[in-house]
């Protein structure tokens, strides 16, 4: 647990970077700084290192102030991840890697052993090891980036801005991969960045700043999206936080109709009486994966659905996972849809049921309503 | 005309001339260059003093070399050390604005990197900052030697410029031939040295993208 209290700076030529702010970043979670460039978020991740001190309040790890040990023993036990990777160029990948084991007195072999296994934990591959920084792509710099950070098993790792200067593709990637090591290693992460989708998709908390160094709000990205505090916090949020808030919310609640959904071998007479009912039939295939919406007035007169075309049937856009996606992944499969139909899936892609974009009215409504998500993400 | 003739033998022989060529410029480059790194360091770690040291430098390289070895004659003698003095002074003029570019030029997010990681000063001046800094210094070490291979000769006004004694001779004896083989052997020394170093260069720095693509 990384704990400010009413930690300030300011510049020696008087621009005050943080203003007096109380926050703390729990263990094992991702808190994520997020404001406007210049509202003290460089300033106040690297009080924590103490590679700038701050001129009020003071700084606890687990109940210990940094400044009880000297600053490179502190650092040597902190991770630091930066905008472009800042790997040692003259430095193959193995060697970067290894540095804090190296400086902490580990033995070339332990070290080395250790460098192998974390660049296969951030996703890169074996005969990476030997290059030198120049000869990798900037996703892959970043990655190893992050491996060097977390070489001594550091149990906090301070992120500046670390996917802002990658291209939105792989910035997705190392998103998603931070996630999934998180979720193995829980480290208490504190994570800097300018983007309000990022702090939301990685945060588990996350602090709004606003120039001057003032915490604006210090909240869960749903209730954020839910209650921003003030306009500062709503207008950074962006127009669209009812919907993006709906991703915090499991799809399980949303109600599945299995009516309009026909297997392409089923009986006419059952093809002809789903006709009469529903406006759109879903045809799915023998195995119950979706292969396309159907209008009921082109169901063959004769209700044999092996005679459609492929071509004929209407593409479904993209089915949700139940449960594992969000209410948010739910409207979007409604939304995308010709039909205005959701498909839901399960794990295996089989359909589950169909939902129109009215029937999912009341699980948003009671999402937006109910004052916790039910789903982290 | 031969372009390699005998030479008169009070003057030595082609080996001896370039082993004394060779340890009177190398020894005053590496001499430069361990004075240049400390002096180097103190500009960077005290920027205020830099452009002083640059002026100091500059004058000391506008000295005429006849007249430092003249000056230097009545406590070194006519030696080999008489030379290399001020040669080392002249590398050390050419080698200490290079390593402080070095030094300086290297990217700020590895500098704050090399901070985060926890070095500590001498250690990250030698596992980064200086290694870092291989390229301008090799630069500066290029300049250096070269130069001071061609200098060496101005040593034959007090009797030990090694190929320098060529050209006294050709004027003594009238041998225009003398004067063309010592230059041709100066500016070959100074080219294989200078490939030397260009390799060297190569295998240190086998992460310098523009050296290594
Ligand atoms: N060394 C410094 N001296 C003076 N002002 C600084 C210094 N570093 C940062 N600042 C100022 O402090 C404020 C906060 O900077 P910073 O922490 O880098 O913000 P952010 O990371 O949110 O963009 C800015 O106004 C910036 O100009
Ligand atoms: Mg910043």
């Amino acid at each position: 647990m990384i704990s400010f209290q009413q930690v300030g700076k300011t510049y020696p030529d008087g621009t005050v970077a943080v203003a007096a702010t109380d926050l703390t970043a729990d263990s094992g979670r991702i808190t994520v700084l997020v404001g406007p460039s210049g509202s003290g978020k460089t300033t106040l991740l690297r009080m924590v290192n103490r590679m700038i001190e701050p001129t009020s309040g003071s700084i606890l790890i687990d109940g210990v102030d940094v400044r009880s040990k000297p600053a490179p023993e502190l650092r040597r036990g902190i991770g630091y991840v930066i905008q472009n990777a800042g790997l040692f160029p003259h430095r193959t990948v193995l060697a970067n890697v290894m540095t804090v084991p190296r400086l902490l007195g580990w033995s070339k072999e332990k070290a080395r052993e250790r460098a192998m296994e974390l660049l296969l934990t951030v996703g890169l591959e074996a005969d990476h090891a030997k290059r030198y920084p120049f000869q990798l792509s900037g996703g892959q710099q970043q990655r190893v980036g992050v491996a060097r950070a977390l070489a001594a098993d550091p149990p906090v790792l301070l992120m500046d801005e670390p996917f802002s200067a990658v291209d939105p593709v792989v910035r997705k990637d190392l998103q998603t991969e931070l996630l999934r090591i998180q979720s193995e290693l829980e480290k208490t992460i504190l994570f800097v960045t300018h983007d309000i989708d990022e702090a939301i998709l990685l945060g588990d908390r996350v602090a709004v700043l606003n120039t001057g160094g003032t915490l604006e709000q210090f909240d869960t990205p749903s209730e954020l999206l839910a209650h921003p505090k003030n306009e500062f916090v709503e207008g950074f949020l962006g127009v669209d936080r009812g919907v993006r808030r709906l991703s915090f919310f499991s799809s399980g609640a949303v109600p599945l109709r299995p009516e309009p959904v026909v297997a392409v071998d089923a009986p006419p007479q059952e093809v002809l009486a789903r006709k009469g009912t529903q406006p759109w039939l879903l045809v799915v295939d023998a195995e119950t994966k979706p292969l396309g919406w159907l209008p009921a007035q082109q169901v063959p007169a004769d209700g044999d659905l092996s005679r459609v075309p492929a071509a004929d049937l209407v593409s479904y856009g993209h089915a949700f996972t139940v449960e594992a996606e969000s209410l948010r992944a739910a409207l979007d499969s409604a939304v995308l849809s010709p039909s205005s139909r959701a498909v839901g899936v399960d794990a295996d892609g089989r359909v589950v049921g169909v939902a129109s974009v009215e029937e999912l009215v009341p699980a948003i409504r009671a999402a937006q309503d109910g004052s916790s998500p039910e789903n982290g993400r | 005309m031969n372009l390699f003739p005998h030479i008169p033998s009070y003057l030595g022989t082609y080996g001896s001339l370039i082993q004394q060529q060779l340890t009177m410029a190398l020894l005053s480059v590496l001499f430069g260059l361990i004075a240049a790194v400390p002096l180097a360091l103190l500009c960077v770690r005290y920027p205020k003093i830099y452009p002083a040291m640059v002026a100091l430098l500059t004058v000391i390289y506008s000295l005429p070399s006849i007249a430092l070895f003249v000056l230097l004659v009545p406590s070194t003698g006519l030696t080999q050390t008489t030379v290399i003095i001020p040669l080392a002074f002249y590398s050390l003029a050419a080698l200490v604005p290079n390593i402080v570019d070095g030094v300086r030029g290297i990217p700020e997010d590895v500098r704050l990197a090399a901070v985060a990681m926890g070095y500590t000063g001498i250690r990250r001046l030698v596992a980064v900052d200086l290694p870092l800094a291989v390229p301008p210094i090799m630069a500066g070490l290029r300049v250096a030697t070269v130069g001071n291979i061609s200098m060496v000769s101005v040593g034959t006004v007090i009797g030990v410029g090694a190929f320098g004694a060529l050209f006294t001779a050709a004027a003594q004896l009238s041998r225009s031939d003398l004067a063309v083989t010592g230059i041709v052997c100066i500016v070959a020394l100074a080219l294989v040295c200078d490939l030397l170093l260009v390799i060297t260069q190569r295998l240190l720095t086998p992460w310098n993208k523009r050296r290594s693509r």
